[in-house]
């Protein structure tokens, strides 16, 4: 019997390992797929990590690096190459690996670190042939990054997601040409600064409000046919820009990989598709935390990292003193708040303050992020600006949530 | 010089070239491919349909009926996936209704056991997901759902089993009469046969041209498809039909063996290869399809395809001799699939009437087991990575499957060569993810195997290159 089983040797677990270590926990299992630790970050070979966590900036794999050394210190137990297929209610998790077998581990505690997926083709419905060439762009990433070779020599991106954005300037750098980066909303889905320095920088041009309408090429991708949308995302005809290409990369969504999650019974967010989870990343299945992706995607692994020191510092607690009690805030969204996490904050268990991650669901010039109850306004933040493809962050102070009773609101107000 | 040459391995061609290898003879298969399945075989319904819908009296008829009997014996004997569910064809209108005591009628007459027409709430009550609008259906119990390309393999690799020869990547392109046997020309030289079986599929029809006067055309009807995630698996239990038109069986909604909901086809003409989506076509199988079941929630989708049906523009299978020591399998649309064994069973006794000996084999292997881990209980699980620790290691996350399962894919009678091949062996790269993570590691396994380098593997085709070259720098050099 494990303390404390950590699904996932990326950087949400990662930090969460060592964050429960450091709370006292002393028999702790990491279990990574992969044959290394470090998850996502081993193949983001840019740089642009730790800005916010480490106050300077470092690639993926030295980011990764940070935490297996720290790791390293530890006595926390690891088993790479072995995949998690269940997880019970019951937290007995049943894993698989050439080294040790099949084998079921019994844990007090359990820390879902899986991560997320990325859309497919066949998710967005795009019609066209299925020719050879169209990758996801995390796939299109491991290719070139790690393995070593390019899957094309003219690409076309579709979505303007961070990794299309990333891959966009990658697959220039690596000598081919990007001829466009298309995106369906009037908005891009990634950060700022990925606009600026990966297409911007190379003249790369972004048409927002288009998306891709047909794939020609019978073996290899020979065209892409790229048409504009109405407001309701539909097609314009008339509207068609053919592109010769040999390579469609598709960066339109992540979803956190819940199989495991649903699997043991935990409640899920239709808005977030991870785990409905309170202040301290606790799901509805007590001692079962999800941290990282796999709760909700998240722009920034600086971001992920502290929200898995919580969950490990959470996973300690309980395992150490017992469940945490208390009654619950809902937290609902408000106007122009597509979700929130936590979904539920219990004031009891809130040390400081309450963190809440959320992210708006269209572009707001200045605004105020207004939190409140029933009887009114608890909280008030300004913002210069607000975009889907960046996530929000506010912090709840401990003795405004002492007199709330049922729920708050988060909600967006423009203010011009 | 061999007996018996039977061009295509779809699933026709390899049902021939089974039932061929029960006998003393030589046979081999050209493939144009580099695989088997990798026509219509691959694309369709994956439906082993009860034998309702021929005319009484025809071949189809028969051939279904048979075929859909022997298809449920081989299924489990080679240990294809096969789950008999069951259909049902819904009625909406008093036309409907009419359909539905047609095809009552015809089914009795084909000899379908089981037939039913039962009430819109019966229909219901069995599938709760149904269309208030339903007025009521025909039930078949005897229909069944199946892995189609597995079905084919388990064929093909049968045939190999007992002898026979299969040569990917070889296309015919001439065929001639010499001193009373065939000399088939192909883009990879001559091979002499005694006997030719033509099992072209959209194709048949070229090749039958090639020995005979022109008395038919494959008229192919392109049908599109959606499949989504197991998580909308089990939104009906038995296959759910609508009324055929002259069109086709119009657009089911069926669970699938492997756990996912399919939904689909459209019908339209198209060029014979012509396998795209199109956004109308999807938009139509998605329209039609909530008629049956309106919950099904098309977010869940995880690939579009589309397959050409060999249509012939007539109201049975084209099965004859054509020339002499010469037969064709041609016009084999729906109920193609589920007749595959039936029509394989009656070209061998095709070609004993034209002469070609049929003595049986001392000795016929017809057993075929595949490991799927993801199937196994938990000791089972235990003991088989035990004994072989590649089964311990998880290569598709989405399906569950393990690298030994792909390696014993490698070492099968009919391994294959490319992403694709091995997805429709062990189900890697099937599931909701795509092989968006398991495709890399799928490329490395098969070039070791190969012995090539990764951007000599393909997705699927010869020419559909996944790697165009290496980075800049040499992988490894540093």
């Amino acid at each position: 019997m494990y303390e404390l089983i950590v699904i996932g040797g990326g950087p949400a677990g990662l930090a969460a390992a060592c964050a429960a270590w450091d709370s006292g926990l002393r028999s702790i299992l990491i279990v990574e797929r992969d044959r290394e630790l470090g998850g996502i970050l081993n193949q983001c070979i840019h740089n642009g990590f730790g800005l916010t966590y480490f106050k300077e900036e470092l690639t993926g794999p030295e980011y990764a690096h940070r935490f297996v050394e720290l790791l390293s210190k530890t006595g926390v137990e690891v088993r790479t190459d072995t995949m998690v297929l269940e997880v019970t209610p019951d937290r007995k998790v049943h894993m698989t690996g050439p080294e040790t077998g099949y084998v079921v581990e019994e844990a007090k505690s359990i820390i879902l670190a899986m991560g997320c997926r990325e859309r497919t083709r066949g998710a967005i419905a795009i019609p066209g042939s299925r020719p050879a060439g169209i990758f996801t762009a995390g796939a299109a990433q491991r290719y070139v990054n790690v393995e070593g070779y390019m899957p094309g020599k003219r690409v076309v991106i579709l979505g303007s997601g961070d990794i299309g954005l990333i891959m966009a300037r990658r697959m220039t750098l690596e000598g081919a040409k990007v001829l466009a980066c298309v995106e369906v909303m009037p908005y891009s889905g990634g950060l700022t600064r990925n606009i600026v320095q990966c297409l911007e920088d190379y003249d790369i041009p972004l048409y927002l409000s288009h998306t891709v309408t047909d794939i020609k090429g019978r073996d290899r991708v020979e065209q892409v046919v790229v048409s504009r949308v109405d407001e309701r995302r539909r097609p314009i005809p008339g509207t068609e820009m053919v592109f010769d290409c040999d390579t469609l990369l598709l960066s339109v969504g992540l979803i956190p990989e819940n199989e495991l999650t649903s699997g043991a019974g935990i409640l899920l967010d239709p808005r977030t598709k991870g785990a409905v989870v309170y202040e301290n990343m606790e799901t509805s299945v007590p001692g079962v935390f999800a941290c990282g992706n796999v709760a909700h995607v998240h722009d920034l692994v600086d971001f992920v990292t502290q929200e898995s020191q919580r969950a490990g510092a959470a996973a300690a607690k309980y395992v150490l003193n017992g469940p945490a009690g208390g009654e619950t805030i809902d937290v609902i969204n408000g106007s122009g708040v597509s979700y929130t996490v936590p979904q539920r904050i219990r004031p009891e268990n809130v040390e400081k303050t309450a963190g809440i991650f959320f992210r708006v669901n269209r572009i707001f010039g200045k605004s105020r992020i207004v939190v409140s109850n029933r009887e009114g306004e608890v909280a008030g933040f300004n913002r210069e600006r607000l975009a889907p493809g960046e996530m929000e962050r506010i912090a709840l102070p401990a003795k405004l949530l002492e007199n709330v009773k049922g729920e708050l609101t988060v909600a967006i107000q423009e203010v011009e | 010089m061999t007996d018996v040459l039977i061009i295509g391995c779809g699933v026709i061609g390899a049902a021939a070239a089974m039932e061929l290898s029960k006998y003393k003879l030589s046979v081999t298969v050209l493939e144009r491919e580099n695989d088997v399945a990798m026509g219509t075989t691959k694309a369709n319904s994956a439906i082993l349909h009860a034998g309702y819908d021929p005319h009484p009296g025809t071949l189809m008829a028969r051939l279904n009926v048979r075929g859909s009997e022997l298809a449920k014996y081989y299924c489990e004997k080679l240990d294809v996936p096969y789950r008999q569910c069951g259909s049902m064809v819904l009625a909406f209108t008093r036309a409907d209704l009419d359909t539905l005591d047609i095809l009552y009628d015809r089914g009795m007459k084909n000899g379908v056991k089981g037939l039913e027409i039962i009430s819109g709430d019966e229909a219901r009550k069995r599938e709760p997901e149904l269309a208030d609008t339903v007025l009521a259906a025909l039930w078949a119990p005897s229909a069944a759902i199946v892995s189609p390309w597995e079905m084919c393999l388990a064929f093909a690799e049968t045939a190999v089993k007992n002898g026979v020869k299969i040569e990917f990547n070889t296309e015919v392109t001439g065929l001639e009469r010499d001193g009373g046997c065939w000399r088939v020309t192909t883009d990879r030289g001559v091979r002499e046969a005694r006997y030719v079986i033509n099992a072209a599929g959209v194709d048949s029809d070229t090749i039958h041209d090639m020995v005979a006067e022109h008395d038919f055309e494959v008229k192919p009807s392109r049908g599109q498809y959606y499949l989504l995630d197991k998580s909308e698996g089990s939104r009906v239990n038995t296959v759910v039909f609508q009324c055929p038109s002259e069109k086709g069986k119009g657009v089911l909604v069926s669970p699938t063996v492997h756990g996912n909901l399919i939904v689909g086809p459209n019908a339209e003409p198209s060029d014979k290869h012509d396998t795209a989506t199109t956004a109308e076509g999807l938009d139509f199988v998605r329209e039609t399809a909530k008629l049956s079941v309106p919950g099904v929630d098309f977010s869940k989708s995880i690939r579009n395809f589309a397959g050409v049906r060999a249509n012939a523009g007539r109201d049975d299978f084209l099965i004859r001799k054509a020339a002499p020591g010469f037969i064709d399998l041609a016009a084999i649309c729906s109920p193609g699939l589920t007749s595959a064994p039936a029509i394989g069973e009656y070209a061998a006794e095709l070609l004993g009437r034209e002469g070609l000996e049929l003595e049986e084999k001392e000795s016929f292997e017809l057993s075929r087991r595949r490991i799927r881990f993801k199937e196994l209980t938990d000791e089972e699980r235990r003991k088989l990575v035990a004994r072989d620790p590649s089964y311990g290691r998880v290569i598709c996350r989405c399906e569950t499957v393990t690298e030994g399962e792909i390696l014993a894919a490698l070492r099968s009678p009919v391994p294959p060569c490319s992403v694709d091949g091995v997805k429709r062996r062990v189900n890697a790269g099937m599931g909701r993810c795509q092989g968006g993570f398991c495709g890399p590691r799928v490329v490395e396994l098969l070039a070791k195997d190969l012995g090539v380098t990764p951007d000599r593997i393909v997705q699927d085709r010869e020419g559909m290159w996944i790697l165009k070259e290496e980075t800049k720098g040499v992988p490894g050099s540093v």
